[in-house]
């Protein structure tokens, strides 16, 4: 019993720190990426022990730098929302991963350990939840900063992300009707049935027209290229945290680089099968290499899957230009929204025909 | 099962403490050299006129009205599409009603322009 609760707080002592630790490394795979893509080396340098390790302890040494930068914070700023809007923001991108499978229900020495930090049975609706109150960190930040580009920043920043969460809340209905569960590790769990004893049964292959809203929706509620418009250096110079410096900055930073993961581990979950290698389900894992080796190769494949779709983020943009405020916003409520209704539509009548 | 909650309990303590941590390392760390010209707004280097407590589209404002009409009608689809195979054609007629009444509001707003930004 205590050997459980034990194992408990280790796990939720370790996620927020595992996803921390991915941010360096997708800075690292977007510097890097943004290096190929565009034909030029990328960071390559910061030695350790006389070899450069291809750049990669180069977003370390950024961290260090900015943790040692001076700490401006303006004269005419509100500064209680200043400062609590960066805390605000980091604390929803540690969080939000808690309920997120990284692998099956792990069965060794008479204990059952699910593998992710808490199995709720709101699942999906914690991970909205959560993702809404990022929205107060955005628009504290853009309106206490009492700066005119902020204030911009901040206000197009949230309209954006509360269209889009709308059209992201009704692009995964289908999904909740195809598995009757807001349990995510019993939505990974149904998706290693096979489809017609060969096809798995993916969110993707059950759901295509979900996917793909959600996906959008995805890329525009963590401001990523091509709806980077809070952001858009060339216009309002940094958006909602130009008047941030030193580690409050780089809170903002590593937020958007936690929502991707975040974004990256929901479209795996929903879609792709989550922890499931195709073809290989835990009862015939667990019998050929026992249980141990089994949690480890679903994580891995969990890990391998999350790691594909944050280079995807990248891959994107670097591919598609940026959109206009009106051409979003229209995307959003006129495109995404019917469509997502008509999704919700086409997916019970066929649920009602199969039975 | 209370149990289910207490690992949200730790990592909701956990998280606030790091990023608390966060926020005051840098500030004992960091060197202070502050003058006027560093405290002021960000301009792009131009002094700032007035500050930032100015009037805005009320565009925004607009959205903000429709996302909460509309973010409601989505809660209200979760536990129905949980339940969608219990309820069946019984099920998708009634939601498929109440959904028309919101279309209907959508449309309305569509072509009252709110949806149009210039």
């Amino acid at each position: 019993m205590v050997l459980e609760y034990i194992i408990m707080i280790v796990k939720a002592l370790v996620a927020p720190i595992a996803v921390v630790c991915c941010v360096p490394i997708e800075v690292w795979l977007e510097r890097r990426g943004s290096g190929f893509i565009q034909d030029r080396p990328g960071p390559n340098r910061i030695p350790i022990f006389g070899r450069r390790n291809a750049g990669l302890i180069q977003p370390v040494a950024d961290v260090v730098k900015l943790f040692l930068k001076e700490d401006i914070i303006p004269a005419n700023v509100n500064r209680t929302l200043f400062l609590l809007a960066p805390f605000l923001v980091v604390f929803v991108a540690f969080t939000t991963f808690a309920v997120i499978p990284y692998g099956d229900v792990l069965e060794i020495g008479g204990m059952t350990i699910p593998l992710q930090v808490a199995d709720v049975n709101f699942g999906l609706l914690y991970i909205f939840a959560l993702a809404s109150f990022s929205v107060y960190g955005v628009l504290l930040a853009g309106w206490s900063s009492n700066n005119k580009y902020s204030l911009m920043g901040g206000l197009r920043c949230s309209a954006q992300m509360i269209s889009y969460e709308i059209a992201m809340g009704l692009s995964v209905i289908g999904i909740l009707m195809v598995f009757e569960t807001l349990r995510l590790n019993e939505i990974a769990r149904a998706q290693g049935n096979l489809l017609f004893g060969f096809l798995p049964a993916w969110g993707v292959v059950l759901q295509p027209l979900g996917f793909i809203l959600f996906l959008v929706a995805a890329f525009a509620e963590t401001n990523r290229t091509p709806f980077d418009l809070p952001e858009a250096d060339s216009e309002i110079v940094a958006g909602y945290h130009l008047e941030y410096s030193s580690i409050k900055f780089a809170m903002f930073f590593m937020a958007e680089y936690m929502a991707m993961v975040v974004a990256s581990g929901v479209i795996v979950t929903l879609f792709f099968g989550g922890w499931q290698i195709p073809w290989l389900p835990t009862a015939t894992l667990v019998a050929a290499v026992g249980p141990i080796v089994t949690a480890l190769l679903q994580i891995a494949a969990f890990a391998a899957k999350l790691f594909f779709f944050l280079w995807f983020f990248v891959w994107v943009r670097w591919t598609v230009p940026r959109f206009r405020y009106d051409q979003l916003m229209g995307l959003g409520w006129k495109v995404m929204l019917p469509l997502a209704l008509l999704n919700i539509f086409v997916t019970g009548i066929i649920l009602l025909l199969i039975g | 099962m209370i149990n289910q909650y207490i690992p949200l309990l730790i990592i909701f303590i956990f998280s606030a403490g790091l990023a608390l941590f966060f926020i005051v390392f840098s500030h004992i760390m960091g060197p202070r050299r502050e003058t006027p010209e560093k405290l002021m707004t960000y301009e792009c280097g131009i002094d700032p006129i007035g500050d930032a407590r100015l009037r805005f589209s009320i565009k925004f404002f607009i959205i903000a009205i429709i996302f909460l009409v509309f973010d409601i009608e989505v809660i209200f689809l979760y536990p129905w599409a949980v339940l969608f195979r219990k309820l069946g054609l019984f099920g998708l007629i009634e939601m498929g009603i109440f959904l028309v009444i919101l279309i209907i509001g959508l449309f309305y707003v569509w072509k009252r322009g709110a949806l149009e930004w210039e």
